[in-house]
């Protein structure tokens, strides 16, 4: 099969899989994934490059002693921020804002209620 | 899922989800070509690494003896087997001769030798290959275009979640000159789960 990119299958920066086949634990994962290749594909991101910050990522956290749980994923996304504020495509400062928007949403934000209560939708009035 | 020891008070969902409203709202990303993208990618390994396994074994027979000993430590030698899943102990290569033929198989799941030979066939994972595959091993191979002189053996070799099955098939006659890139190009995947003879 020809990929446009090629994963690490071996070493520290190859994704987790489970006979063969990427594991993502949670929708975020592959969602975040399938961006990064998605810009990788458009030729927006260079892969090396990324591929860099990952492995920079990994070798952080394995230096900083901490009782949180592995996740692979994880470092991709600080690794992922970085190459696209480097790229000038996204500014750390634009991700914090309307994720700090996105998260202080009232709980079940997201499930249809039958009533009509209004809510704000960050994307529309975040620059 | 909830907490987030770098950003405070958002999770690393909350973050993609402003990671993907910001890349659509700039026009970079279209939300629906990412799942068919990753699922691309998630199936992404093929049968190479194997190839050229067999294809080093082919051409050097003090490989080929430590492949048969043991197979993760020699497939190791070629760089290939350190993300295999961590429970995986043991990659056991079977060698086709012309008294034996090996298949393989896992009855119970899928369980394949994903390292060196990629994602397994659909067919692999089909409850009728996976019982015929033992019940009549020789049948099934001739159905499958492989007609077995009957005074070959048939070996069948059942994977499992800590030993997986990998088949040496013999080389093809006709290629003594040939170099180990050129013999990687001639091994399929079907040769090394031993529904083919090259």
């Amino acid at each position: 099969m020809t990929l446009p990119v090629r994963l690490d299958e071996d070493g520290a920066a190859a994704p987790p899989r489970e006979n063969g086949e990427l594991a993502f634990s949670a929708p975020w994962e592959s969602r975040l994934f399938g961006l990064t290749m998605a810009l990788v594909e458009a030729g927006r991101l260079d892969w090396e490059a990324f591929r860099g910050r990952l492995i920079g990522a990994i070798a952080a956290w394995e230096e900083t002693a901490s009782d949180e749980e592995w996740n692979y994923w994880q470092r991709w996304q600080e690794a992922f921020e970085d190459s696209l504020e480097s790229a000038g495509l996204v500014a750390a400062p634009e991700i914090d804002h309307l994720s700090g928007q996105l998260a202080a949403r009232p709980h079940g934000h997201d499930h249809s209620h039958g009533h009509d209560h209004h809510h704000e939708h960050p994307t529309e009035n975040d620059e | 899922m909830t907490t987030d020891h770098q950003h405070g008070s958002d999770s690393p969902a909350t973050r993609t989800e402003a990671l993907e409203a910001l890349l659509v709202k700039k026009g970079l990303v279209q939300s629906a070509a990412v799942d068919a993208l990753v699922e691309r990618y998630e199936q992404d390994i093929g049968p190479l690494r194997g190839a050229r396994v067999v294809a080093e074994a082919w051409t050097d027979p003090a490989f080929r003896a430590r492949l048969l000993e043991d197979g993760m430590p020699a497939i190791r030698e070629l760089g290939f087997g350190d993300n295999t899943d961590a429970h995986v102990a043991r990659l056991v290569v079977k060698e086709n001769t012309d008294s034996v033929h090996n298949l393989v198989v896992c009855t119970l799941c899928s369980c394949y030798p994903w390292a060196v030979l990629g994602l397994p066939p659909a067919w692999y994972k089909s409850p009728a290959y996976r019982a015929r595959a033992v019940r009549e091993p020789r049948r099934l191979l001739a159905e499958l275009g492989l007609d077995l002189s009957p005074d070959v053996e048939v070996r069948v070799w059942d994977s499992s979640a800590e030993v997986r099955y990998m088949v040496l098939p013999q080389r093809p006659r006709g290629t003594d000159g040939l170099g180990v890139e050129e013999l990687t190009g001639l091994v399929t995947r079907d040769s090394m789960i031993g529904v083919e003879q090259l």
